[in-house]
């Protein structure tokens, strides 16, 4: 057993964060172009693709850090899930993009859920129509997160079976010019699009994988992503945490700080239980990434289902502890309560993942 | 034992939703069930038409223009209006300001300000709350220095509900630095056209500008405006607060809102099925339908000491506690309903004349926006604290 970090994940952990100490003042574009610099979005990389880790614990050091800072950047769905999937399935000229991912060049997005999807991932009902060249795909994808800024899109497309078969899953990459978008802010400050295809045309090489085959490829990089948000969150708890602590040493009511009051104390005290908590299953699902399929998705619901109860915890009792400034849009602690819930709503949520994990337990016996 | 309302009560229910029927507006009652951003005219609107059937201001004496209702008839106009989305009427002035004016205020001011709550000439909004007196309210600043025929008022007023809309706000006021800190406040009334008076909006969670800062910089107030005495606004500010928490379990808000989920989870899908054949979402929601029923019979309890006379007390912080923890459930529950559209953020698409189509189901775009802002419901009021404080001091006696 050992839980330290290695010291290049440690040297990685340092510099991203004194990097981030100053980040929210910086436009999205600059903060993209310079975490490449960094080498941040290489570390989501083996060095087969051009990057130097790609390892469980090297996306929690990254995410734990964006968390923490409370910085959007489209680190998940450019790095973790597109680049995941072109990693995974790509072809030569396919990997080929992956040098402009690495390098700040190019941003992508996952277009998979759909207006009847909610969590499910094998819910498709976008369709790919073979053509003697190619394939028109047709459907609705929908909070495509990064979708508006993305210059490649990574569609998910039925080519076959049922509607939540997990056989007949295609995947396309497709220029995101070249479709319908509806670009929109989420509540964190992110960037999103409803995706809407109508008689798209793509050629064959747009063809990412095996036709058909993509089900569990898909579930796999989730999983990634899925670590990675809890890791997030994880850092966005660290800082809600650490700022409600500050205020309620300073916040002077009834003659004294707020910290003296005991009830206040306790609540405080759960708190930092159920954040270690969170810190230990995020643990878990990083160090499960590389496990067969069942063993791996069960950390991934227990995680997801955890974090989700606790984030909500720690979003609702730091806003209750400062009291109405912690309502307050220009007071910090706000991106990191909103960052909270609102991952709660990615890739499945606290209920879909209890749901989930019963499932999974029961085919594990 | 009789859990039932009488003949009369019933007919008044009836007469209430009569009265909905005919004169709450579609178009207004599908704004507040979706949560969109009320104008001042629609707030306006709604008062009017309450105030030409004599129930703008239920709770107080006919003699003063309104309505003279028991606790039962105010509790089931609220249901009523509530569960048909009708606008909440803005309590500033007629539940706060007016019972205190006809408590404490001369004549005069009775004859003067309480037609004008009533037409709507005036918009009240409270001054309580200052950057450093939230829960510890005694501890405010705001200082008033009589000089002459007026007090010269400077400091600073936070969390100004509807403070863009009003004309004049109630003010606790400190014009005694000498005595404890509960014996020098006063009650000021406070024109805010008066120079020196200067409202900023506050962005809160959900993107809205509900509440204000009220920033008071050498502001002339006549001293005809001071109700009752000087240094005894501690006692008036406790009588409103009182009536402020008249209603405060918000059994009628809890209910429309339960059956907002429940459309909710009836039009969602998940796994194939409708949400709400979901076994552990509808779980969730008979949890909190569970303690509803429960919370609004404790309600009903209370209101029932109250018809026969006895002042609410503590009781109110109970269920301003319980009350608030099951609104603010629900409010979770409608986020987690509509999945991942709970994530786009347009709170311009909650704001009159936007012509746009809404992302995602109408019933979603304020789902995460209504979670957020009714954060604020343990917090204002007296917080959540504040009431177990209450509790702890005044029933266990600890």
């Amino acid at each position: 057993m050992d839980f330290n970090l290695t010291e290049e994940r440690q040297m990685l952990q340092d510099t991203l964060r004194r990097f981030l100490a100053d980040a929210a003042n910086k436009d999205s574009n600059t903060l993209w172009t310079e975490l490449a610099e960094l080498g941040v979005i290489g570390a989501l990389f083996t060095e087969d693709y051009g990057g130097f880790g790609g390892a469980g614990f090297d996306l929690s050091v990254v995410f734990e850090e964006i968390g923490r800072a409370g910085v959007a950047t489209p680190l998940l769905e450019t790095g973790i899930l597109a680049g995941g999937l072109i990693a995974a399935l790509g072809n030569d000229d396919q990997t080929a993009l992956l040098e402009s991912i690495v390098d700040g060049t190019q941003q992508l997005a996952f277009a998979h859920g759909e207006p009847l999807t909610r969590y499910d991932l094998n819910h498709v009902a976008t369709t790919a129509t073979q053509t003697g060249d190619g394939y028109i795909l047709n459907g609705h994808k929908c909070v495509v997160m990064n979708g508006g800024r993305a210059d490649t899109l990574i569609i998910s497309a039925r080519t076959a079976g049922d509607v939540a078969s997990n056989d007949g899953i295609s995947l396309f990459l497709v220029d995101a010019s070249s479709v319908e978008r509806r670009s929109y802010q989420t509540m964190s400050g992110a960037d999103a699009a409803e995706v809407y295809l109508n008689n798209v045309t793509v050629a064959k090489t747009a063809l990412l994988g095996a036709e058909g085959a993509s089900f569990y490829e898909i579930e796999t990089q989730v999983a990634r992503a899925t670590a990675a948000l809890c890791a997030e969150a994880v850092g966005a708890m660290e800082s809600a945490k650490d700022l409600t602590i500050e205020y309620m040493q300073t916040r002077q009511q009834f003659g004294r700080p707020i910290g003296k009051f005991q009830a206040l104390q306790h609540r405080m005290a759960d708190l930092l239980i159920e954040v270690e908590q969170a810190r230990s299953a995020t643990i878990n699902v990083c160090g499960h990434l590389d496990a067969d399929r069942p063993l791996r998705e069960r950390h991934v619901s227990a995680a997801k289902n955890l974090i989700g109860r606790v984030g909500r915890q720690v979003a609702e009792e730091t806003i209750q502890l400062h009291g109405g400034i912690g309502m307050t849009q220009e007071y910090n602690l706000a991106g990191f309560t909103k960052r909270m819930m609102m991952i709660d709503h990615q890739w499945g949520d606290t209920d879909y993942h209890l749901e989930r994990f019963i499932a999974l337990s029961r085919a594990v016996g | 034992m009789d859990l039932s309302y009488t003949a009369q009560e019933q007919e008044f229910r009836a007469e209430v939703r009569g009265f909905l029927a005919a004169n709450l507006d579609p178009k207004l009652a599908d704004k507040v069930r979706l949560g969109k951003h009320l104008t001042k005219a629609d707030f306006e609107g709604w008062h009017a038409s309450l105030n030409s059937r004599g129930w703008l201001a239920g709770n107080w004496p006919k003699q003063h223009g309104g309505a003279g209702w028991t606790p039962v008839e105010r509790h089931i106009f609220e249901e009523e209006t509530t569960l048909a989305y009708a606008p909440r009427i803005v309590p500033f002035g007629l539940a706060m300001l007016g019972p205190v004016l006809q408590a404490f205020g001369s004549p005069e001011q009775c004859a003067h300000y309480l037609p004008r709550i009533l037409s709507g000439q005036d918009w009240w909004c409270q001054g309580y709350s200052e950057p450093g007196a939230g829960s510890d309210l005694a501890a405010v600043k705001t200082a008033a220095v009589r000089n002459g025929d007026h007090y010269v008022v400077n400091g600073q007023k936070t969390w100004t509900t509807l403070g863009q809309h009003a004309n004049w706000i109630f003010c606790l006021v400190r014009t005694n630095t000498e005595v404890k800190a509960q014996e020098g406040i006063s009650f000021l009334l406070i024109d805010m056209e008066t120079p020196g008076v200067t409202v900023r909006p506050i962005v809160l969670l959900d993107g809205g500008a509900e509440v204000n800062e009220v920033f008071l910089d050498n502001v002339r107030v006549p001293v005809g405006n001071l109700v009752g005495d000087q240094d005894k606004g501690w006692t008036y500010a406790k009588y409103l607060l009182t009536h402020e928490r008249t209603n405060i379990a918000g059994v009628g808000f809890s209910n429309a809102a339960l059956a907002n989920v429940k459309r909710i989870a009836s039009a969602e899908v998940a796994g194939g099925r409708p949400l709400i054949e979901n076994p552990h979402f509808a779980a969730r929601l008979a949890q909190v339908e569970i303690d509803l029923m429960a919370m609004a019979t404790t309600n009903s309890r209370t209101l029932a000491k109250a018809a026969a006379g006895q002042a609410p007390g503590a009781q109110s912080s109970m269920l301003k506690v319980k009350g608030t923890l099951i609104r603010q459930e629900i409010t979770d529950l409608t986020r987690r309903a509509v999945g991942p559209y709970a994530t786009p953020f347009l709170p311009e698409s909650l704001d009159e004349g936007y012509n746009g189509e809404p992302v995602g189901p109408d019933y979603a775009t304020a789902a995460s926006e209504q979670y957020f802002n009714n954060r604020k419901l343990s917090i204002f009021g007296g917080s959540n604290e504040v009431q177990r404080t209450i509790i702890s001091k005044t029933i266990l006696e600890l």
